[in-house]
């Protein structure tokens, strides 16, 4: 039987099925972190159960971290509960733990990349929905639940009925100035915040596969907004030249070994998908979101829809906009360039790029967030950070910051923040806020200009609504 | 975990779509390290006003609804994964929840919860809506054992799907934890032939 990347990964990874139900699926690597673990703990300390493979866990300290003075205890005493209850449970049942102020500290799903912790061909979990981003290798990765995570803790598997598939095609050259970000909110704005609900999704086509792996991770991470638990790209030569030498990969003929497995993890041609989407390359724009879902996303140049419906009306009437209005040139206070979708180093590259010589706009607060210690650190070495503190950015330390807000990083009520993050939900960065989701460059061109504002703008008068 | 068979209860209805789990529960009360507790702030920023005075217009606050069943629009609980959602719902004292859609990763926390997430198509969910909405003293019944939902008194049931295996656990009351300690042997070999 012919068979898809998404086949071949969960065949190979099922222990058994369970009669008219779910299959059990083993897990290869659980990530986790301080928000999601200590209820998973518990459950097993109070069923007096053992973690099964605990070298099978990665933890890190990063939804609620403050991104100053890490050195420094937490302040907030819930907070630091919460990391220290992380660090004791780690150590009790022997799971190595990158917490703050360890080098390899940093959002989840940028330091596991970037470690080599993620590989082609695994199953990988996180008590995160954007886990999905490790999907950019030809991993099945997928956000579960407190529950599901201690049932991980308890036998390194998960019972699950195999999702079904979905294809995304992308074909052609994007534009100048059109991120992988911008691809993402693209097909979401085109279908829709459920269209992947009970699918594992694949993105396929030339656009993807000359993508680079930070790209990539961009484009997967955000399969969940449009229901999606995944999203996956065939390995190449792109994913085998980012995964080798780092820290936890394979070496030498071990290395040689793997590639040739992930070689053949490819779609077969002619594998049936349960749907299939096709898209041109040549039709996306930069895009923002005006709404309180990703999938409400416009071109940057393009004017609100005119909806009569409640959810739309209520979601408009948060945001402070009005049916059929534009958003190019609206005044903008905050921008926060960070979190699990954009905040590798390729993501400041292109930002500081744009950056360089210009100064942020007075009325502008500027935060960059990088997703671990090592982004940092690349930061520091490139002399990005001498661009950015020099056009009056603040560059903090990392973790996932204003993204969700669970720390200090929030964003007043009622203010706009154009943010390279994932969620525009209601009060998603600080009660009240109003998030405008957007590419690195994008962000970038707001806190210079003050506005909503495209980096090209002479592409982007040429740019057919 | 509670066992589930049926429940008949009035109804609280929640038209609004894409109800993310941000929403059900803001993410600054994700700081707490056990599960009890999250029902007081179950859809926080909509039950109270930024003054922290209660919200009359939110439905969960109108006198005239009650009960354990929620009537949510389309694509309920998308977004982040948190179970604290589930938690708060559940603690809140909700039983069921109804829409025309369910995220994936919130259906199986509800499940794994003892929370029932029930589908129907869009028609009946907006019958079931307009129905609570004329009349808050509907009661609405949800037998888990035959797969249907029905408004007390009225002859039309509407079925609705749900995993057998899962379908199973809630009426025993069991677990997936007990149920994967049970295959570690298989588990064992599985990691020894891969």
């Amino acid at each position: 039987m012919k068979k898809t990347l998404f086949d071949k990964v969960w065949d190979s990874h099922v222990v058994d099925s369970v009669e008219n139900g779910p299959q059990i699926l083993y897990i290869d690597k659980h990530l986790i972190h301080e928000v999601t673990s200590p209820q998973a703990f518990a459950e097993l300390e109070q069923r007096n159960i053992p973690v099964f493979r605990p070298d099978q866990i990665v933890a890190t300290a990063d939804h609620n971290v403050p991104t100053l003075n890490q050195h420094l205890p937490i302040k907030d005493a819930l907070s630091r509960n919460q990391l220290e209850q992380l660090t004791k449970n780690c150590e009790k049942h022997g799971v190595t733990l990158y917490g703050l102020g360890h080098k390899y500290q940093g959002i989840v799903h940028v330091m596991a990349p970037e470690l080599g912790v993620t590989q082609p061909g695994m199953t990988m979990v996180c008590g995160d929905s954007h886990t999905s981003t490790h999907g950019a290798f030809g991993t099945i990765a997928f956000g579960i639940g407190t529950s599901q995570v201690a049932q991980v803790f308890a036998s390194q598997c998960l019972l699950m009925a195999k999702p079904k598939k979905m294809r995304i095609n992308v074909n052609g050259k994007l534009k100048k100035g059109v991120l992988p970000k911008d691809v993402i909110l693209y097909i979401i704005a085109k279908l829709g915040t459920n269209s992947g609900t009970g699918y594992f999704a694949e993105y396929a086509g030339d656009v993807f596969e000359n993508m680079s792996m930070e790209g990539r991770m961009t484009v997967c991470n955000m399969s969940i907004e449009m229901g999606a638990r995944g999203g996956m790209i065939a390995p190449d030569e792109t994913t085998f030249a980012y995964v080798k030498g780092r820290e936890f990969a394979p070496r030498g003929e071990a290395f040689d070994k793997k590639v040739a497995y992930w070689k053949t993890l490819k779609t077969d041609e002619g594998a049936v998908f349960d749907k299939e989407y096709t898209f041109d390359a040549e039709d996306i724009a930069p895009m923002v979101t005006y709404g309180t879902n990703p999938g409400m996303g416009i071109k940057i140049n393009g004017h609100i829809p005119e909806l009569d419906d409640i959810s739309f009306e209520k979601s408009l009437e948060y945001m402070g906009f009005q049916k059929g209005e534009a958003l190019l040139g609206k005044p903008i206070n905050y921008v926060f360039i960070g979190s699990c979708t954009n905040s590798r180093i390729e993501d400041f590259r292109i930002a500081a790029n744009y950056i360089k010589g210009k100064q942020k706009a007075a009325n502008v607060n500027a935060l960059i967030v990088p997703g671990s210690q090592q982004v940092a650190k690349q930061i520091e070495d490139e002399g990005l950070k001498r661009v950015f503190e020099e056009a009056g950015f603040v560059l903090r330390q990392p973790g996932c910051s204003a993204c969700l807000a669970m720390n200090d990083d929030k964003i007043p009520a009622g203010e706009y923040c154009v943010s390279t993050s994932n969620r525009n939900f209601e009060g998603r960065q600080g009660q009240g806020a109003r998030t405008i989701l957007a590419s690195p460059l994008i962000a970038a061109a707001t806190a210079v200009k003050g506005v909503i504002a495209a980096p090209y703008e002479e592409e982007m008068t040429a740019l057919a609504e | 975990m509670e066992k589930f068979i049926t429940h008949t209860s009035k109804a609280i209805p929640l038209p609004i779509e894409n109800i993310d789990t941000d929403q059900i529960i803001p993410a600054r009360f994700l700081k707490a390290t056990n599960k009890a507790g999250f029902g007081k702030n179950l859809f926080r920023d909509w039950r109270y006003k930024k003054d922290d005075s209660v919200n009359e217009s939110f439905a969960l606050n109108d006198p005239r609804f009650s009960g354990t069943i929620l009537i949510a629009g389309n694509n309920f609980g998308c977004g982040s994964s948190r179970e604290h959602a589930a938690w708060a719902l559940a603690d809140y004292g909700l039983k069921v929840i109804v829409s025309s859609y369910f995220a994936d990763i919130f259906k199986g926390n509800a499940l794994n919860n003892g929370l029932l997430p029930v589908q129907v198509s869009p028609e009946y969910l907006k019958e079931l809506l307009s129905a609570v909405q004329s009349d808050p003293d509907t009661e609405i019944v949800v037998n888990l054992e035959e797969q249907y939902i029905a408004v007390k008194g009225s002859d039309k049931k509407e079925s609705f799907e749900i995993d057998p295996y899962k379908k199973l656990c809630l009426i025993n009351g069991y677990d997936d934890i007990d149920f994967l300690i049970s295959k570690k042997d298989k588990i064992e070999e599985f990691e020894l032939r891969s």
